[in-house]
């Protein structure tokens, strides 16, 4: 069986301009995938959601909204396993505590509650100068 | 944002024109609600006919138009949801909160009866 191997890496300006740009690319690996069984057209939309999401975060949370910063994600396909790692440069924030779902007339906070019902694994660690959020979903 | 926005008597229709409602466009949809409540129009139609992709930021719009709507006295209604929007409202347990209609046409006749 050929399975996919798949390493994309971008760099874009902490600006939400560019969302449009990496959920795209999200769309377009679950299209491509040569190997997945499941809703192709639900993954396309699930994945575009998680790193647009992702990515708002850091944008917002992480990079402090400055757009002089850069968001920096990979996205990798191994074994059937999806691993998005999104880099920040900032201060962080609590993960954990955005996992619970919100009440419906919470007007924020919902982003990291829709990540965490559609990938597997989730987690945010520090680096040497900011932070990676790592969200796993096996295929 | 492109946004038509027009006042049909009972209600204003504002019909979303992108094919996104994200982090990037949410905030300006959510000024022109603003705009329309101080302009005394506490009724109106969100139209996510165009829209194929809606994240936590459009929602959290759609939310606060509903609460700001509500506290006039007044209602936000949707119509039009594609498929996979709907199942964000599902997922976020929204379907609850707002009326949903097919299309605009029946969310403005329900402002009239």
């Amino acid at each position: 069986m050929t399975t996919d191997r798949i390493a994309v890496d971008i760099k874009v300006p902490n600006q939400t301009r560019y969302l449009c740009l990496i959920g795209h690319i999200g769309e377009n690996i679950a299209r491509t995938l040569r190997n997945y069984s499941g809703d192709r057209e639900k993954l396309a939309y699930d994945l575009n959601l998680v790193l647009t999401e992702a990515m708002a975060n850091a944008i917002q949370h992480a990079n402090e909204g400055d757009p002089a910063k850069e968001v920096h994600i990979e996205i990798s396909i191994v074994d059937q396993r999806l691993i998005i790692r999104v880099f920040d440069c900032g201060q962080g924030f609590d993960v954990q505590q955005y996992i619970e779902p919100r009440h419906p007339l919470d007007e924020h906070g919902r982003g990291v509650y829709l990540i965490h019902t559609i990938m597997d694994e989730i987690s945010y660690l520090s680096t040497d100068n900011g932070h990676v959020l790592k969200l796993t979903k096996n295929l | 944002m492109n946004l038509q926005i027009e006042d049909k008597g009972a209600a204003v229709l504002l019909a979303v024109q992108e094919e996104r409602l994200d982090a990037h466009n949410s905030g300006d949809l959510k000024n022109q609600m603003l705009k329309l409540f101080e302009e005394g129009k506490n009724n109106l139609v969100v139209d996510l006919q165009a829209v194929r992709f809606v994240d936590s930021s459009g929602l959290g719009a759609l939310v606060s138009g509903f609460k700001n709507a509500s506290s006039r006295n007044g209602n936000l209604k949707l119509s039009g949801l594609q498929l996979q929007v709907k199942s964000m409202f599902e997922l976020t347990r929204l379907h609850r909160v707002f009326e949903i209609y097919t299309d605009s046409s029946e969310a403005l006749a329900s402002f009239q009866q």
